[in-house]
């Protein structure tokens, strides 16, 4: 374990320890450590409940199975039951069908939780640019990381959740949490996961104005993402 | 490439129609010999057709297999076709006695297209009806639920038909999706302390995230049920309209993703047909192979997915061990290790790695041991006979009646399989078995499956010890990529290698009903050409399709932990599914 190198949340906008609980990080020196070490906890003890609904489900079951076994990377206990996980792993084609169960999941896990888009047709719709698949899984529920490959392999899967891991550690998903700003980062080599913008609108019918609804964090405004972000680099330096 | 016109003799019974139907309503249509018989019904006379085509000894066609619906707008038709009959419902149809594919055809007009509903007929078309009602607007008189069934109830319009948008969505909302038959019904005063509505699934481990089943308990036993499906309907059939023929592959991986090869080579194989064109013995040869390693790695996920379960975690660790050993000889002769994408029409797209037979012997070995440790842990395990034994029985006449094919229908003691009984690719040439058991429940299915994967690794052997050499993928530059050094050398291979990409392959006009042997049972391939570059219409006929269809009648009187057992045993795969 190298943690001396992850900075320290800034304390004006550090997370809640837990739901419920107010930071108090800033008050004295003990609890940012506090907060260190609750990142450091959650980071190495993920729970995914898999959302798996195609050929991504079956990369994932090889990403958990002996040869792989994402066991390693501390992600061990695989839940499917939404109440007892906290990081969901959407892997394969989401369609309009089940998106409202995506997100009647998603709402039931508890805090803090996050998501992992496993492969380009949770990312993007993939190559199904169809009338009954949604475009990119961000129509519905935030995502922290995308991971590309139609289906990636278990070692792209492993790389995303690492990548997962080192900004859990950070703080860094925590903070834009608060400031309500979201910044998703991606995996693999895919072009076309590089030019989705982070909250696409889906195609909506004419004359079906009511949809899904966005997530909070869907109308975040620009110019407080990028004073975050300001703020962010500013603590570092 | 032109096929001739096989006489309609061919079809024994043809005197018998004449003399049934002589004022023509039902007669027989012209087809190439490489397609499949087609008799043609008018909608009136469609059921007493279909009755005609069951019933009658010469006949017997007992098992409906797939309903294709076409919409005619865009294709111009043969000199029959008259102008206002816009769709055509093709009812495919095998006879389990005489092993003998046909096609019944019944024209429909453009505006409010109607028939009578074959269900009575045919129990199998139930669920393909609401499918054609769904994505064609097709209504079936006295269906007695003719509701959508692959999109949500908030979806607008017909998708499959010509004047639909391909990338129109309709956004679904909480309601739309829950309300089915079952979950909408109130309680009735009297029933609420007896019984209640249970919903399993779509996101249950054990529907493996794309099933739903709506259950009326008492307590623990299953008074009625529905199931519903379409979560994972991704519009492959739409797709495939907007793409050429070699674009259409990659889709075709993504069917049944547990044995992606199988559909990939079933559909260029179908297009092959079309085509008229014969691919070299190697890479016949390797097909047989690789989709031989493709129903191993099927059968392992569908038994270790099943104990997962039923609560047994370890066999899942054996049986997935063979299947990344047999991933990664799918990798080193394709690059990819789920979808493979390796076919193409006219052959593969690349030779095998030149270690490739050892590389079978090996793989044959240890996958030979991994199947002994899985048969170890389960055959005669005793919770696993008492969770399996006498659950889920399907009889014989049941299986036929709900359209089985494959593994579900060879387990309730029907033989058919294609490999044996319409042999392709080489399989004639091969000695191998066909288990069949006639018990019909959990555990036969499981013992057929068993028994399965070491007739594969039989056919393997056999294949490898003699896989022949020379090019895998056929020499006619207009339909296959000519090489690279022809490319760039030659006037006519950049012109055929330009025609091949930017115009895809031309298909001639036509139709065709293709079939193969998938991991779940008889994997056919309806395709319709109007001579363009792209498939006019595909329609796939999954093999899990009718097995979900008929999982809500099979369950009826279990109890709900037997439920679960049985949708493991009939292997409902949902990309296949739901297409």
């Amino acid at each position: 374990m190298n943690d001396k190198n992850v900075p320290l949340p800034v304390a004006r906008i550090a997370p809640p320890i837990a739901p419920g609980v107010p930071s108090t990080a800033g008050a004295d020196f003990l609890t940012t450590q506090l907060d260190a070490l609750v990142q450091w906890a959650q980071k190495n003890s993920l729970w995914p409940m898999p959302f798996g609904t195609a050929c991504c489900a079956i990369e994932f079951m090889s990403s958990v199975s002996s040869h792989y076994d994402l066991a390693r990377f501390g992600a061990e206990v695989v839940r499917f039951s939404p109440r007892q996980a906290d990081l969901m792993i959407i892997a394969g084609t989401i369609t309009d069908k089940q998106a409202p169960i995506l997100r009647k999941i998603y709402d039931q896990m508890p805090e803090p939780k996050w998501v992992i888009s496993m492969g380009v047709c949770a990312c993007t719709g993939g190559f199904y640019r169809a009338y009954h698949v949604v475009q990119g899984v961000d129509e519905i529920v935030p995502v922290d990381v995308y991971v590309a490959g139609c289906p990636p392999t278990p070692e792209n899967l492993i790389h995303g959740l690492i990548e997962l891991q080192k900004r859990i550690q950070s703080g860094e998903l925590a903070r834009h949490r608060e400031a309500k700003t979201y910044v998703p980062i991606r995996v693999g080599t895919d072009p076309q996961v590089e030019s989705i913008p982070a909250w696409s609108k889906s195609v909506m019918a004419p004359g079906r104005a009511h949809g899904h609804e966005f997530p909070e964090m869907a109308d975040t405004a620009e110019a407080e993402a990028a004073e975050a972000t300001k703020d962010a680099v500013g603590g570092k330096a | 490439m032109s096929a001739t016109l096989s006489a309609s003799s061919d079809v024994s019974f043809a005197p018998l129609i004449e003399r049934k139907f002589p004022d023509g309503s039902v007669h027989l249509e012209r087809r190439p010999a490489s397609d499949v018989p087609t008799v043609v019904s008018t909608p009136a006379a469609s059921v007493e057709a279909a009755r005609f085509l069951r019933d009658d000894p010469a006949a017997a066609y007992d098992l409906l297999l797939d309903l294709v619906a076409v919409d005619r707008l865009k294709l111009d038709g043969p000199p029959s076709f008259r102008g206002d009959e816009r769709f055509q419902l093709n009812a495919l149809l095998y006879s389990t006695k005489r092993n003998e594919h046909l096609r019944l055809r019944v024209a429909l007009p453009a505006s409010d297209p109607r028939l009578p509903s074959l269900i009575e007929i045919w129990p199998a078309a139930d669920w393909f009806e609401r499918e054609a009602w769904d994505l064609m607007g097709i209504r079936f008189d006295g269906h007695p639920n003719l509701a959508r069934l692959l999109t949500h109830n908030g979806f607008v319009g017909h998708a499959l038909r010509k004047d639909y948008e391909a990338g129109q969505r309709w956004l679904c909302t909480d309601e739309d999706v829950l309300q089915t038959k079952l979950a909408a019904r109130s309680d009735l005063p009297e029933d609420v302390f007896e019984t209640m509505t249970l919903n399993f699934g779509p996101s249950h481990p054990s529907t493996h995230g794309t099933l739903r089943i709506v259950l009326r308990v008492d307590g623990e036993r299953i008074v009625a049920a529905e199931s519903e499906c379409g979560y994972l309907h991704r519009c492959f059939e739409k797709m495939s309209e907007t793409h050429t023929y070699t674009q259409v592959i990659p889709y075709t991986d993504r069917l049944n993703y547990c044995s992606p090869m199988i559909n990939g080579n079933g559909y260029a194989r179908a297009v092959e047909q079309m085509l008229g064109i014969e691919i070299p013995a190697r890479a016949k040869a390797v097909r047989v192979v690789l989709s031989e390693f493709s129903r191993i790695m099927d059968h392992m996920v569908c038994i270790g997915a099943n104990l997962v379960d039923l609560g047994g975690l370890t066999t899942f660790w054996y049986s997935y061990q063979a299947r990344e050993e047999i991933y990664s000889l799918l990798e080193a002769c394709c690059g990819a290790r789920l979808t493979s994408s390796y076919a193409r029409i006219g052959g593969l797209s690349m030779d095998v790695p030149d270690n490739f037979v050892e590389w079978c012997r090996k793989l044959v070995k240890s996958v030979t041991t991994h199947i002994q440790e899985v048969d170890t842990l389960l055959t005669k395990n005793r919770i696993v006979q008492k969770r399996m034994s006498g659950t889920g029985v399907v009889t014989k006449e049941q299986a036929i009646a709900w359209g089985f094919t494959g593994p579900c229908l060879r387990a309730s003691g029907v033989g058919y399989d294609v490999r044996k009984d319409k042999p392709y690719d080489g399989y004639d040439e091969v000695d191998f078995d066909v288990p069949v058991t006639t018990a019909g429940d959990n555990y036969s299915r499981y013992l057929v499956r068993m028994e399965e994967m070491r007739q594969s690794l039989r056919i393997i052997e056999q294949v490898i010890a003699r896989l022949p050499g020379g090019p895998v993928v056929s020499d006619d530059y207009r339909v296959v990529l000519p090489p690279k050094e022809m490319v760039y050398n030659e006037m006519e291979g950049l012109i055929f290698h330009f025609k091949n990409v930017f115009e895809g392959i031309q298909v001639p006009a036509g139709e065709i009903y293709s079939y193969t042997e998938g991991a779940n049972g008889e994997l056919g391939y309806s395709i319709v050409s109007d001579g363009s570059g792209r498939p006019y219409r595909v329609k796939v006929r999954p093999p899990c399709f009718p097995l979900f269809a008929a999982f809500e009648k099979i369950i009826i009187g279990g109890m709900v932990s037997d439920a679960v057992a049985t949708l493991g045993t009939l292997n409902i795969i949902a990309g296949e599914l739901d297409r």
